[in-house]
């Protein structure tokens, strides 16, 4: 990020400083977010900005953290602005800190514009709906939970589950079919991740030869926690200058949203503020919003915005606020399975609780075939009974099965290591086949969910 | 909206003092009135007082409060937040506050004619045009409150009857010659103009001549809707359910085929890729019964999770206001809200930047008395004046209960407060059951049961009866099961576990998205329920009687005939239901 214009106020009149909040007095002036710079006794200057005017006083949150600030010297400088970002098309190819810094030894890229970091509420009335069906390469979401141009679809993970390097699969693999593949370019967003894992993305997309399509923002884990507030809507702003100023297809990563929503909870906290659910503040949701909803196509303009958002679930569970929460405002989600990774498959995605919310709109004749939908419900029903009886024969054994029931039964198994899991890249084309495969064991009248044309002819019996 | 002051007085102006989220306060508003609207700052962001306290009015901005500085200008317009009611308002998407979204989307050359929304945007919510009236006055007649005076034709299937607002009622002493525009009036009552829009506040309700019980279903051709659990006209009914089990796909489907004059959808704190879809999908389907494009019943308010939150609160108000409207000029309105819960968090957002003491999970205290206001809108009434109509609002609220746990406030309140329960269940969801509503946990309050026998068929009410029974007994040997096996239950209950089956997957599950399938009319599900229930019948006959493998029995090919009835064109359902029936019979019922 940049300076801009004068420095109109500077306030020494810090009365109390506390975990990130900093509260001044005589704040005559001080507009309602505006962004801030405080410097520090020694000089340093942080970041920061006003969540609360009140009277004469104001609160302010320093992103960088309050360490090592005093009362008496501690020094305040207002700008009169919110947060900005300068966009260009230098910022392709480009690595920042969390705050917007380059981090990767050149100058800062040269800004077209300022754009405000907060970005303004696209109007519903002028979206396009999703409808672009993207190849990710991955039979469970191609397959199953398609993803298309413009959603919002959240990777739901738990600690250690592969969610990062199926993000950088995706990322790496990702195309539209029919599409000039260098109008799509990746803005990778880190919030509070490990340096192994951003050096890990950062190779991937090397590898892939799609570094210079790519822009970082990287809010390390030992990165102040504050910063990641910022760092999301800067990769966002980027995303959208790219998008609709550029006519760019841009899929926007951010990971991990649980740290972001845990630095939010310390802001909230240090405010006492009546918590919520599980201590995280009653606007979470709201706050998810203002950064989910900046996804999506717009009438006019040519370029999209796609995110792909990791989260990791406190304890594998998806009623935690952060995933239940996040479920609400997204469109859809894919969920990782501890049980499916253990046993050594990738992706360990578990169909079962995943869902695409926009998958029909990109799916079906002219689109990706026909016979999409009915196969997807075809494979989701038979799974979902293979499951059950996974669960039956734990308590009355497999002796009791009926020859159809033991088929379901070795379906699942099949459905597990054949689809879900997968080595490199694969085709839609392929997915569907593998499916239709796995289906050869069925008869046409157990195949309730495929009209009975498509049987006659896709069904590949050999 | 708010664009001029009602009252004379010139509008009080005050500053502001502080500024928290979506609240601000400020002094020196010393003549405002509770819930009167005012313009804050110098980009005249809308506000409602919510609270008077002292000097000081409490305020929720309905716009993102960046940038407003302590000792900004607050300025009183001196009425409360209402909306403008009139011609014009059908096919239109509004914000909250009843902002026209496509005609800030759409137009180009309009200052804010862009993709994104600016603040302190101040259009009219009716766009100005000019209108055929036709009268149905002259001059010297007297009129009353609530009198149509005039009608015009908003869309091919809505008439829009122009009534009398309230202090109008007088002696027509002039009318109007001709068309006429938006903003112009139709006639004269003691030399005061009744023009063609009016407005309304929108927290205050709309009166009517009396209320009327909700007999009458809404018909909307989902089968586990009308054949399970049926909502009246002028009921309301709730949706609950987690993430991801199907609500606003639901809330979508009865917004196409519900059989209402008029549907007011409100995306409210919701997603905006489902407005849009919405938007771009009604236009193309075709209202069944009128043959006008499905948009032209529809009005849209949208106030996605993204926009501001307290114009998320007041968005329900709005349509739930409209609503009445339409209702009051005779037609059956149906509000989807989707959804409530959002209602509630903006409702719980406010109040803790007021700092009021919290309630239940720190929703503010008088959550169920709102919840109750919006949902006692709802409502079937003869409506004031000549002449006489009829006019129902029904409520149809989608709930997100945290971590799908039905036990949190919103849903508990609305339970309370719906007649119709609608349960969405994440496992049925999980197996894609779609609609994902589960038969056993919903209910419905409305005693329909009679209009369906006198309108559809005698044995509605009794096939309906059997159905429940059914599955509630199928519920039970799903436990059996679970533990023992199929193999564990006597061949009459094996019978009974395979119609469960029957009922719930070739029955119960219905596609949004399979054209035919889509709308079900009711005489088709009563013939497909009628069809199950013979083979049933045939089924335990002859489980009963002879020593038969109740496994092969149900095996028989015929009854394969009975998952392809979904398919079956409405026209000619009946006679293949009869011919089916006969094959059953002939195929199944003897050895």
């Amino acid at each position: 990020m940049r300076d801009r214009g004068l420095r109109v106020v500077e306030l020494r009149t810090v009365t109390y400083v506390s975990g990130p909040l900093l509260f001044i007095d005589h704040a005559h002036g001080v507009h309602a977010e505006e962004v801030v710079e405080v410097v520090t006794p020694d000089g340093e200057i942080r970041r920061g900005q006003v969540l609360e005017v009140d009277g004469a006083k104001a609160v302010i949150e320093v992103y960088s953290g309050t360490k090592g600030l005093d009362l008496a010297t501690t020094r305040i400088r207002l700008g009169g602005d919110s947060a900005r970002l300068g966009v260009g098309g230098g910022l392709l190819g480009r690595m920042f800190d969390g705050s917007g810094q380059p981090t990767d030894g050149g100058p800062p890229p040269m800004p077209e514009e300022f754009w405000d970091v907060n970005g303004l509420p696209i109007n519903p009335a002028a979206r396009r709906y999703p409808s672009e069906f993207i190849e990710t390469g991955i039979s469970t979401i191609d397959g199953l939970n398609t993803l298309v141009r413009g959603q919002k679809l959240p990777i739901f993970s738990g600690f250690g589950l592969p969610a990062g390097e199926l993000a950088a699969d995706i990322a790496t693999h990702a195309r539209v079919v029919g599409a000039e593949q260098d109008e799509f370019v990746v803005v990778f967003a880190a919030m509070g991740t490990t340096a192994r894992e951003a050096s890990f993305f950062r190779r991937h997309l090397e590898e892939g030869g799609r570094l210079n399509r790519t822009v970082l923002f990287l809010n390390l884990a030992d990165d102040p926690t504050i910063e990641r507030l910022l760092t999301p809507r800067l990769a966002l702003t980027a995303a959208e200058f790219l998008a609709f100023e550029r006519g760019m297809h841009v899929l926007v990563i951010l990971t991990d949203m649980t740290n972001y929503c845990e630095a939010l909870r310390e802001v909230a906290t240090a405010r006492e503020e009546v918590p919520g659910r599980r201590g995280f503040p009653g606007y979470m949701y709201t706050d998810l919003a203002s950064i989910f909803e900046r996804a999506g196509r717009l009438h006019g303009h040519s370029g999209s915005v796609t995110q792909l958002v990791i989260l990791s679930m406190p304890d594998d569970d998806i009623t935690h606020p952060i995933p239940d929460l996040s479920g609400y405002i997204t469109e859809g989600q894919i969920v990782l399975s501890r049980d499916l990774h253990r046993r050594g498959l990738f992706p360990p995605v578990d169909v079962l609780p995943s869902l695409s919310r926009l998958m029909n709109a990109g799916i079906g004749a002219g689109k990706t075939r026909e016979d999409h939908r009915p196969i997807a419900d075809q494979l989701y029903s038979f799974y979902a009974q293979g499951r059950d009886l996974r669960r039956l024969i734990a308590v009355v054994g497999e002796g009791s099965l009926s020859p159809a029931d033991r088929r379901l039964l070795a379906f699942a198994d099949a459905f597990e290591q054949r689809f879900v899991d997968q080595d490199g890249r694969r085709p839609l084309t392929e997915t569907l086949e593998i499916a239709w495969k796995l289906l050869a064991d069925f008869g046409n009248d157990e195949l309730k969910r495929i009209p009975p044309d498509m049987l006659e002819r896709y069904r590949t019996d050999d | 909206m708010t664009s001029a002051p009602r009252r004379p007085d010139t509008p009080a102006a005050g500053k502001v003092l502080r500024v928290a989220g979506p609240v601000v306060v400020a002094t020196g508003l010393d003549r405002t009135r509770l819930y009167n609207v005012v313009r804050v700052g110098r980009r005249r962001l809308i506000g409602e007082v919510i609270r008077l306290s002292g000097e000081m009015a409490v305020i929720q901005v309905y716009e993102s409060t960046g940038g407003l500085q302590v000792g900004s200008d607050v300025i009183d317009t001196g009425a409360p937040l209402d909306v403008e009611l009139g011609p014009g308002l059908l096919g239109q998407v509004f914000d909250g506050v009843q902002r026209p979204l496509r005609t800030l989307a759409a137009d180009d050359d309009h200052p804010f004619g862009q993709p994104f929304l600016r603040r302190g945007i101040d259009v009219p919510a009716l766009s100005e045009r000019e209108w055929d009236v036709r009268l149905t006055v002259s001059v010297g007649d007297e009129v009353e409150v609530g009198d149509v005076v005039a009608t015009v034709q908003e869309t091919p299937a809505i008439d829009h009857r122009i009534m009398v607002p309230p202090g109008r009622a007088g002696r027509v002493t002039e009318v109007c010659n001709g068309p006429v525009m938006t903003s112009d009036a139709v006639i004269w009552t003691d030399d005061h103009p009744v023009a063609l829009t009016s407005r309304w506040p929108v927290r205050l309700r709309r009166g009517a001549k009396q209320r009327l019980d909700p007999v009458t279903p809404l018909v909307t051709g989902q089968r586990v809707v009308d054949m399970l659990y049926p909502v009246a006209r002028g009921g309301s009914a709730a949706i609950p359910g987690g993430f991801g089990t199907g609500k606003t796909v639901h809330e979508q489907t009865l917004a196409k085929w519900s059989d209402a004059d008029v549907i007011i959808y409100v995306g409210c704190g919701e997603r905006g890729n489902e407005l849009a879809e919405v938007l771009e999908e009604f236009p193309r389907l075709v209202d069944p019964r009128s043959g006008a494009s499905l948009m032209d019943r529809t009005i849209l308010i949208a106030n996605t999770s993204n926009m501001p939150v307290a114009a998320r609160e007041a968005s329900i108000y709005t349509a739930i206001t409209i609503a009445e409207y339409y209702r009051d000029q005779g037609y059956d309105v149906a509000v989807m809200a989707d959804s409530t819960s959002r209602w509630g968090e903006a409702l719980r957002e406010v109040s803790s930047r007021l700092e009021e003491m919290p309630g239940e999970e720190g929703y503010p205290a008088y959550l169920p008395s709102r919840l109750a206001e919006f949902y006692e809108r709802s409502g079937a009434v003869e409506a004031l004046g000549t002449p006489d109509r009829h006019g129902s609002v029904t409520v149809i609220g989608a709930v997100s209960p945290p971590g799908g746990d039905f036990s949190e406030p919103v849903t508990q309140y609305s339970l309370r407060l719906a007649g119709t329960f609608w349960a969405l269940d994440a496992d049925l969801a999980r197996r894609r059951h779609y609609p994902a509503i589960h038969w056993n946990r919903s209910y419905s309050l409305y005693e329909l049961d009679r209009w369906f026998d006198e309108h559809v068929d005698r044995d509605w009410s009794r096939h309906r009866a059997w159905a429940l029974e059914l599955l509630g007994r199928e519920d039970e040997l799903q436990s059996i099961v679970r533990l023992l096996g199929a193999d564990a239950l006597a061949p009459v209950e094996r019978v009974t576990f395979h119609t469960g089956r029957v009922l719930r997957e070739d029955f119960l599950q219905q596609s949004a998205f399979d054209e035919i399938d889509a709308f079900c009319p009711l005489a088709k599900q009563f013939w497909m329920l009628a069809v199950i229930r013979h083979a049933h019948d045939l089924l335990v006959d002859r489980a009963s009687a002879e020593d038969v493998d109740a496994a092969e029995l149900t095996s028989s090919p015929v009854l394969a005939e009975l998952g392809r009835m979904k398919l079956w064109s409405p026209e000619s359902c009946e006679e293949r239901a009869r011919e089916l029936i006969g094959r059953l019979t002939a195929e199944v019922g003897t050895a």
